[in-house]
């Protein structure tokens, strides 16, 4: 009888699992699953942990470097106004590359092709101000990636992503953040996965870090290989994770448990 | 490099009692975590804050190596007279960092 159940309720969670998207209504972000101690933390600037990298993004921003003796804010300006929703639209076409990429990934382009100077390591404490100083322009501004007939492709590949089953445990992204969503894997609540806020400080990390520190993160736990940083993949399932919350508001650099 | 974030009321009236929030950004390495060749990671905290208030201390807190990395300080004083807060972290590997801010009284 036991086993039945058991099998039973394995069936039950297969059905769910194959259940569809969000519907626009229900999205949540993550802020909305978090206890009132941590809002209280993300929602005052000084008080939040990431405001200390957009400081210093902000210092960067001005600062001459690479061969070029160029900084950012010669070309584009004060970040405040030519900044605003840049990170709402990212990943977004590049062109040169015939494929989407990631705001950090832009940022590096333009260091290396603009300023001369050589590439930022993903996760460095350099490049996550930088993209963190970016993303601060759009708080409060509704997620806006550009899905047309060159990304559309990527986005398709990012949701295919999303669905595979993959790791020894053998779960796909959608099974958690789609279909069991609110519910508790073991102390946490299952968010659903909207990357309103990224680069975000986890209070778990002790430190600012980017979707993609976050998704590899997921990986691990579900004991797949983690694609590596500014892999194809990863950046299609961003562009994926970034449609799926379109409309809703950004507010980087968030506080996340 | 080090960075701080430091709220104090612009202004405040002559005895109100007046909440101060800092915010440093600070690794807080604990010295009990070793690296994966077992190595122990040598411990680097901020061991002292202190802020005077027109060169009078009025706050003071030794850290240790269970606090949180950039450590977030909350404390509140007594406004007298209009004038200047000094915030100082000292801590290991010879970790010095100052900043100030102004405040004036009604």
């Amino acid at each position: 009888m036991r086993r039945l159940g058991a099998v039973m309720s394995a069936l039950t969670v297969a059905a769910v699992a194959f259940a569809g998207e969000i519907p626009t209504s229900e999205r949540r972000s993550g802020y909305d699953f978090m206890s009132r101690e941590t809002r209280a933390m993300q929602d005052d600037d000084t008080a939040n942990p990431g405001m200390l990298w957009v400081l210093e993004g902000a210092t960067l921003w001005s600062r001459k470097i690479g061969a070029a003796g160029r900084a950012c804010a010669e070309c584009h300006g004060d970040a405040r106004t030519t900044m605003k929703g840049v990170a709402a639209r990212h990943p977004s076409f590049d062109a040169a590359r015939g494929r989407p990429v990631s705001l950090e990934q832009r940022i590096n382009t333009c260091r290396v092709d603009r300023q001369q100077a050589p590439s930022l390591a993903y996760e460095s404490r350099e490049l996550l101000a930088l993209t963190a100083y970016v993303a601060r322009q759009s708080r409060g501004l509704p997620i806006d990636v550009a899905i047309d007939a060159r990304t559309q492709p990527f986005l398709d590949a990012g949701r295919a992503t999303f669905h595979r089953r993959q790791g020894q445990l053998n779960l796909a992204c959608a099974q958690c953040h789609d279909a069991n969503w609110g519910r508790q894997l073991a102390g946490n609540v299952i968010p659903q996965a909207h990357p309103t806020g990224y680069p975000l400080y986890r209070l778990e990390w002790q430190g600012l870090g980017s979707l993609q520190r976050r998704l590899r993160n997921c990986l691990v736990g579900i004991r797949a290989e983690p694609y590596d940083y500014g892999a194809p993949e990863m950046v299609d399932l961003e562009l994926y994770l970034m449609w799926r919350a379109r409309g809703m508001t950004m507010d980087a650099p968030a506080v996340r448990p | 490099m080090a960075s701080a974030l430091i709220n104090v009321p612009a202004r405040a009236k002559r005895g109100e009692v007046i909440e101060i929030k800092t915010l440093i950004s600070h690794t807080m390495e604990t010295g009990f975590r070793r690296t994966q060749l077992g190595a122990v990671i040598p411990r680097d905290i901020i061991r002292r804050f202190v802020c005077t208030y027109n060169g009078t201390e009025v706050f003071r807190a030794d850290l240790h190596p269970a606090i949180s990395a950039n450590p977030f300080i909350v404390f509140s004083t007594v406004a007298i007279e209009s004038g200047t807060l000094v915030f100082s972290w000292t801590g290991d590997n010879g970790f010095s960092a100052t900043e100030s801010a102004k405040i004036s009284v009604e």
